[in-house]
């Protein structure tokens, strides 16, 4: 960036900033990190991350590629299971549960933690179908149920009006923007405490990050959600709360409003002023 | 100047034109070949009768079909022991067909052109389908009802016609009768048979049981002594009436109309008559049992034995095949030994497949079967059950032969499903097994049937195993009949490109078989084209629901 998009960039910054409450509400704890080191074979890409996550907030983890926001978020659902050289050493609390502890059901925990994807990722299936899928792997088959289920999971993500006639079609078949509130439909069909929202507008056209934006501040009255951006504006936008990553460490966490306009750490600053990264 | 020709990169492309062009060429010739002969048999062609003159022989006449034309350089017809004059430049030969098997002793003969005097085309040449001997070509003279003669001359061609209707309709009660109904209770005996020697080994065969089975035994005899009466019956009435044709040397023979198919005149038929005609020739041949060693008649039991092992090798390779590739792409840890498991499977598909037959009979057939006859069907001894080659082990052999191409084709497939959509089905608190039944293996079907596919088209081609185990040449009853349990792996069954070697170098009258052979060609041709049409279409219709896998 050059010295003038700096400027820009730090104006635009404040003026997001302002329409948002700055008083530091602390809530409940849902999420909280403890000691966490992550190694993916003799490499490490965590050290030893400490961090809370209030409940019905919305936490932002924001850094350059490479470090370690999205590995820390797929660690909350034990994503990074499916990796094979993964190690993970440390804790992670849900509601006061080692969600690493060996009596946890993975499965299960997903469940209570959901999680939506940088790509969209529908399956081939109806959008009905995509809607439910959650539900019929819980085992429920009962139509009513069902139906009524994935009309609350697309107003909730704000997509029923759109679909409500083409139930039946291929999810593939919807643009892009759809897919990713048909996905996040799909996570909260299951009613997750938890969702993990994986760069989830990266891949969008500015209207549909509008609108999934907005999403998330509907969504945070009923869930708690962790977002990974690599936009700054957003990060600032839609969150309560944001941790600086770099390197796989955890610079510094804060309120949204204080990290951007006043962030204790040299490293922050630097980055959020667009000086590297 | 040649230089920048070939540096300007024409002459490859000329070449990749060339070698398509060839492949293209080669493949429509086959196909055009093996259409044109094999269609073309069913044709009524005309029949001809010949003044026929060797030098220093009496004159004679011949009678038949004109089937192929050879033509001979003077010196090399010379060589081979011809007489041939000093203008003549060529030595030109036709080959008759002659029927009459039963009279001259062979269907054919080679005949010279410059030994017919003349030759024509009479309209009241007629020509006898029979089930023996082969053809008949002649005169009609008479019909003969019980010896006595009923119809003579112009009359006697439409009688013979409706006579032969009437003896057909008859011979299609007898073959009912023979085939499904004395069949079934000869089947029936043979398990109670079997049921009172399994009681005799369990030393469990008491007053009770024996009474019972003398009783189901009687039932059954019974029943044959009633079919029998019939059956004499209708065997009286088939034999009763012949007809008395004059052949091309001018004695007279009597051929009983229950030998006859079919007789016609082709002389006088119209292209409508001999559309018909070839209408009934194709259904019979698609339709019907073969008689007279293979050479005659329909294949209709090779057909089924072919569609049927394909079908049971399918269900057999399929579930086997995925199993297997899920299990190397999905649970098994990647390293050292998954890729010597696939660089062994790959080999497995270069293994010559007569290999895969001799490992078929040395194991499944004389090993397995041998141990499931020992143990579950010791009644039937020394008789063999499963320990002789049948329809379950030439299935079994030939799914072995194709589970490679399932195997890496399903990998395939499994390996192009984006690691998105099972992140995104996991994440639902999906296990990794719903994640595979509910979306991974679906989405992977269309590579299922694509390696399907390719089985399928391979082992509808292969012979060489299968004389190994299980095919023949001629099986007498169907691998699926009315007889409970209906399906009956452990038969013998017969097969299309078994049929083709068959009938066109191990039977007895090789000339008269080789149109069969190009029908026969044809046939199998259009077998496996269908299978694989099937495949492709259930592949597209799945391709087309899951087509997430381009984004």
């Amino acid at each position: 960036m050059t010295a003038q998009q700096v400027r820009t960039h730090a104006i635009d910054m404040s003026s997001v900033l302002r329409n948002k409450g700055t008083q530091d509400t602390r809530s409940e704890t849902c999420i909280k990190v403890e000691n966490l080191n992550l190694f993916y074979g003799e490499k490490q890409a965590l050290h030893s991350i400490n961090m809370e996550m209030p409940k019905k907030k919305v936490t932002a983890y924001i850094g350059p590629s490479g470090c370690g926001k999205s590995t820390l978020l797929r660690c909350i659902n034990r994503m990074n299971d499916l990796v094979d050289s993964a190690k993970i050493e440390g804790k992670i609390l849900l509601d006061n549960e080692n969600i690493y502890d060996k009596s946890i059901n993975v499965a299960a925990l997903r469940r209570r933690v959901g999680m939506v994807f940088q790509k969209p990722n529908p399956f081939p299936k109806s959008i009905f179908e995509n809607v439910a899928y959650g539900l019929r792997i819980q085992g429920v088959n009962d139509k009513r149920i069902l139906e009524e289920t994935v009309e609350n999971a697309l107003r909730g993500a704000a997509l029923w009006d759109e679909m409500k006639d083409r139930l039946n079609d291929n999810a593939l078949g919807i643009s892009g923007g759809q897919q990713q509130r048909l996905v996040i439909a799909r996570a909260i069909a299951i009613e997750p405490e938890v969702l993990l929202l994986d760069e989830p507008a990266s891949a969008l056209d500015p209207i549909s990050t509008l609108k999934i934006e907005e999403l998330i501040n509907e969504l945070k009255e009923k869930y708690t959600i962790i977002i990974v951006t690599h936009n700054m504006q957003q990060a600032a936008r839609v969150s309560d709360y944001t941790a600086f990553m770099y390197m796989g460490e955890l610079i510094e966490m804060g309120s949204t409003s204080q990290l951007f306009t006043n962030p204790t750490k040299k490293q922050t600053e630097d980055y959020i002023t667009g000086r590297y990264g | 100047m040649m230089k920048s020709w070939f540096k300007s990169g024409a002459p490859w492309i000329w070449l990749n034109a060339a070698a398509v062009s060839t492949s293209l060429i080669m493949i429509v010739g086959v196909l055009g070949l093996v259409t044109v002969r094999g269609i073309g048999h069913f044709w009524p062609s005309q029949v001809m009768q010949f003044n026929y003159m060797e030098e220093g022989k009496q004159p004679q006449i011949i009678i038949g079909e004109k089937v192929d034309t050879s033509i001979t350089p003077a010196a090399m017809a010379k060589s081979t022991g011809f007489k041939m004059a000093e203008n003549e430049e060529t030595l030109v030969q036709y080959l008759i067909k002659t029927g009459n098997r039963d009279v001259t002793g062979s269907d054919f003969r080679w005949i010279q052109e410059r030994n017919v005097k003349d030759q024509s085309e009479p309209a009241d040449i007629m020509v006898v389908e029979r089930r023996e001997w082969g053809n008949f070509y002649g005169q009609l003279l008479e019909v003969k009802e019980n010896g006595k003669t009923i119809a003579t001359g112009e009359q006697a061609w439409p009688v013979v016609q409706a006579r032969i209707e009437e003896a057909l309709a008859v011979f299609k009660e007898i073959a009912h009768l023979e085939k499904k109904e004395i069949g079934a209770i000869n089947y029936g005996l043979e398990r109670l048979r079997l049921k009172q020697r399994k009681l005799e080994l369990k030393n469990r065969l008491d007053d009770a049981a024996k009474q019972q089975i003398a009783e189901e035994k009687a039932g059954f005899q019974e029943q044959y002594k009633q079919y029998q009466a019939q059956l004499a019956e209708l065997y009286q009435k088939i034999r009763r009436d012949r007809l008395v044709a004059k052949t091309e040397n001018g004695s007279t023979l009597e051929i009983p109309l229950a030998k006859v198919v079919r007789a016609f005149k082709p002389n006088t038929m119209s292209l409508f008559e001999k559309i018909a005609h070839y209408g009934t020739k194709v259904v019979e041949f698609l339709a019907d049992d073969p008689r007279e060693a293979n050479t005659e008649g329909g294949i209709f039991p090779a057909i089924f034995g072919t569609v049927m092992m394909v079908m049971m090798m399918s269900v057999i390779v399929t579930p086997f095949g995925v199993i297997a590739a899920v299990y190397l792409r999905e649970y098994a840890k990647q390293g050292f030994t998954t890729r010597l498991i696939r660089i062994a499977v790959n080999n497995l598909a270069g293994v010559p497949s007569v290999v895969y037959g001799v490992f078929g009979l040395g194991f499944f057939v004389y090993i397995l079967g041998g141990n499931i006859d020992q143990l579950f069907f010791p009644e039937s001894a020394p008789a063999p059950v499963y320990g002789t080659p049948g329809l379950l082990w030439a299935s079994i052999t030939l799914a072995l032969l194709t589970l490679p191409v399932v195997i890496v084709s399903t990998e395939e497939g499994l390996a192009r499903i984006p690691s998105s959509i099972r992140e995104g089905s996991l994440a639902l608190g999906a296990t990794k097994l719903e994640t595979l039944w509910l979306t991974v293996l679906p989405m992977a079907s269309p590579a299922m049937m694509t390696g399907l596919i390719l089985a399928v088209a391979r082992a509808a081609g292969e012979v060489a195993p299968l004389m190994l185990v299980g095919v023949v040449k001629l099986a007498p009853t169907l691998p699926l009949d009315g007889n409970f349990p209906f399906l009956h792996l452990d038969r013998k069954f017969m097969h299309l490109g078994f049929h083709i070697y068959d009938v066109g170098f191990q039977s007895p009258n090789v000339e008269a078989a080789r149109p069969l052979v190009y029908a026969t060609a044809l046939l199998l041709v259009l077998v496996i084209v269908g299978l694989n049409l099937a495949a492709i279409i259930i592949r597209n219709n799945l391709r087309e629901k899951y087509r997430a896998l381009e984004g």
